[in-house]
């Protein structure tokens, strides 16, 4: 290929990446353009990228004189405990299906599959029939329960995968140098998983952080609501608190940016580069 | 070290049988290779003694200790992977000493240990690097150093030369075969290649589809196989074999082969007139000779120079043979005289494959 060619190509690689991610941050980046705007300038100015002064009020209001701080409690409750319940089920749940050949296997994966074909629309008002008895409704617990019932099937899919890429002969060799299948799969196993865990603790807590349709319809009172419900709390009959609602979002990405910030150098691939042939 | 016994092991996965009740012995000290085609059980009964496999039936015994309900790490002994299967987030000097770690040796003792097995295998200079950082020879040696600073009761070894290049395995052969003398250890080494079988053992077990088809030296396999399998798998390029009748006459025994050819045997077997048999001859054992010779003219077909000698590929009575001749100056289309001489025949049965008596 000539230079031109070359140097062609590449201003086309990285403008198509440019669009992508244009498009893909724009409306972050109006989220965070309408939080700044004053309320008098929302409708005043016309659209504009950037209004002609910005303030923190809307951050302030919603930090200081709404439920929003409860909000956020309970969605890092719900997200955190539902993140780790399920990595530590689906783990050993993964770890079984990944190296054990036991009765009714085959059973149990197509039961795990089937659970993921149905609208989560269609399960709403059996699950609330159930857990209404039980006092489980209006509460965070029970919505920990329910995460934890849809996500585990998924995540023990995705951590089973992680351990099938895992030689067997690893385990092998650590029971055979004297340790305990226990021990090989906690010493030697389980720090080889480690992006796979990651990617599973994120999984689940982003998808725990933005549910919205089991909380509005398991939560009533806003005591025990979590930021997604709360962000409804800013549309009210009449007028939609746009400014608030939008501070309130950019508020509540904050976690979930921290929690990848935190997990992404686990999430590197090519940490058991070395342990077989190749 | 210890001594290893095997008795009337068998193996199932379901209904499909892989080994149909396999008897061994193997001594104090011995080197014991399990040869044969891939599928023929020699690496399920190598995991079945580590205790990686269930024992469907059977009992295996080391030093006189029923282990069939043990874990692996209660049998004491040390396995050398094919994959080496080297823990990747440990350094060498981790990997080595991982085994001694779980067993709380003190950590001098440690030190002196992997340090002592390091200058033995070369790899002093490897010590803090992790198996990624390694060549494949490289990490085929860690994998042999964590086996021996443990000085376990036995070295079990599957196939772990089998992804070194050809160079390397043959320098690796060498220096597990030094090791073994330098340390007596009771060792089990599985491999499907013949040439590591003859070098290494003391003792060869050639097996095929889950039975064991004979049991003896290197020489003893090599010179009086019991069975066609055996014939053919052992040596190279692999034994000829041709289709005969043998014949009791006045005129002596013999063999007639297609055409009437006639080829006279040594002694009497024990087999019928006219019985059909299979007839062995190794390549190296044919003399080839210039046409005027006594013996079977035939035309080369086919020349293979291997650099020490040469392969002709034959064709003196309907069937292909190979023979090998330290002559490199034959060329394809030459005519030769070949010899069978008698005491080079191996005689088979032709239904069972046996070796005839």
């Amino acid at each position: 290929m000539t230079r031109s060619k070359r140097i062609a190509g590449t201003i086309a690689h990285r403008s198509a990446i440019l669009v992508y991610i244009v498009v893909a941050l724009f409306p972050l980046y109006w989220l965070l353009k309408v939080s700044v705007t004053p309320n008098d300038l929302l409708y005043s100015e016309g659209v504009r990228l950037w209004p002609s002064h910005a303030s923190v009020d809307h951050y302030l209001f919603v930090l200081k004189h709404s439920d929003f701080p409860r909000f956020f409690q309970n969605s890092v409750i719900v997200s955190g405990s539902t993140a780790f319940i399920v990595t530590i089920l689906a783990s050993c749940a993964g770890y079984a299906l990944s190296r054990f050949a036991f009765r009714g296997k085959y059973w149990i994966v197509i039961l795990m599959l089937l659970t993921q074909m149905f609208p989560l629309v269609m399960l709403i008002a059996p699950i609330f029939k159930m857990l209404s008895p039980l006092g489980l409704t209006n509460s965070l617990t029970g919505l920990v329960i329910v995460y934890v019932a849809f996500n585990v099937p998924f995540a023990t899919f995705l951590m089973q995968s992680f351990f099938d890429g895992i030689p067997k002969d690893l385990e092998e060799a650590a029971m055979i140098d004297g340790a305990t299948r226990f021990r090989a799969f906690s010493q030697i196993i389980l720090p080889l998983t480690l992006p796979g865990i990651a990617a599973t603790l994120g999984f689940v807590f982003t998808a725990a952080w933005s549910e919205l349709l089991f909380a509005l319809m398991l939560i009533s009172s806003s005591g025990v609501s979590t930021f997604p419900v709360g962000l409804l709390s800013f549309v009210s009959k009449f007028s939609v608190d746009f400014g608030q609602m939008m501070a309130a979002g950019v508020l509540a990405l904050i976690p979930a940016c921290l929690f990848f910030l935190f997990i992404q150098r686990y999430l590197v691939q090519g940490l058991t580069a070395g342990a077989v042939k190749g | 070290m210890a001594s290893i016994d095997i008795a009337d092991i068998r193996k199932a996965y379901g209904p499909v049988h892989v080994l149909h009740g396999i008897d061994l012995s193997i001594h104090d000290g011995e080197f014991v290779v399990l040869v044969g085609p891939s599928g023929c059980g020699k690496s399920t009964l190598l995991r079945m003694i580590a205790g990686l496999e269930d024992i469907s039936a059977g009992e295996i015994r080391i030093d006189g200790r029923r282990v069939n309900d043990l874990e692996p790490k209660d049998r004491d002994i040390a396995m050398v992977f094919q994959s080496y299967a080297l823990y990747p987030h440990m350094t060498v000097a981790e990997n080595m000493s991982y085994s001694l770690r779980l067993r709380r040796t003190a950590k001098e003792r440690i030190a002196a240990a992997i340090s002592g097995a390091a200058t033995k295998l070369g790899l002093d200079a490897l010590m803090a690097r992790r198996p990624r950082a390694l060549s494949g020879g490289q990490r085929q040696r860690v994998a042999m150093g964590r086996a021996i600073v443990r000085a376990p009761k036995a070295f079990l070894f599957d196939e772990p030369l089998s992804n070194l290049d050809a160079r390397l395995r043959e320098q690796m052969r060498g220096e597990i075969k030094k090791l073994h003398q330098s340390l007596g250890a009771t060792s089990i080494y599985v491999t499907h290649d013949q040439i590591e079988a003859m070098t290494l053992a003391d003792r060869i077990v050639a097996m095929n589809a889950g039975l064991v088809q004979q049991v003896g030296s290197p020489l003893d396999l090599y010179d009086r196989p019991a069975n066609l399998f055996v014939a053919g798998f052992i040596g190279s390029p692999a034994m000829n074999m041709f289709n005969g009748t043998y014949c009791a006459n006045s005129a002596g025994p013999a063999i007639e082969v297609q055409g009437g050819t006639r080829i006279p045997l040594q002694r009497q077997h024990q087999i019928a007139d006219g019985a059909a048999i299979t007839v062995g001859i190794r390549p190296e054992h044919i003399p080839v000779g210039a046409t005027n010779d006594a013996g079977i003219r035939c035309k080369v077909e086919l020349v293979e120079p291997t650099g020490l000698g040469t392969i002709l590929h034959i064709r003196p009575f309907g069937t292909t043979l190979k023979a090998f001749t330290l002559n490199r100056d034959v060329s394809g289309s030459d005519a030769v005289t070949i010899r069978l001489p008698a005491e080079w025949l191996h005689l088979f049965d032709a239904q069972s494959g046996q070796r005839l008596p």
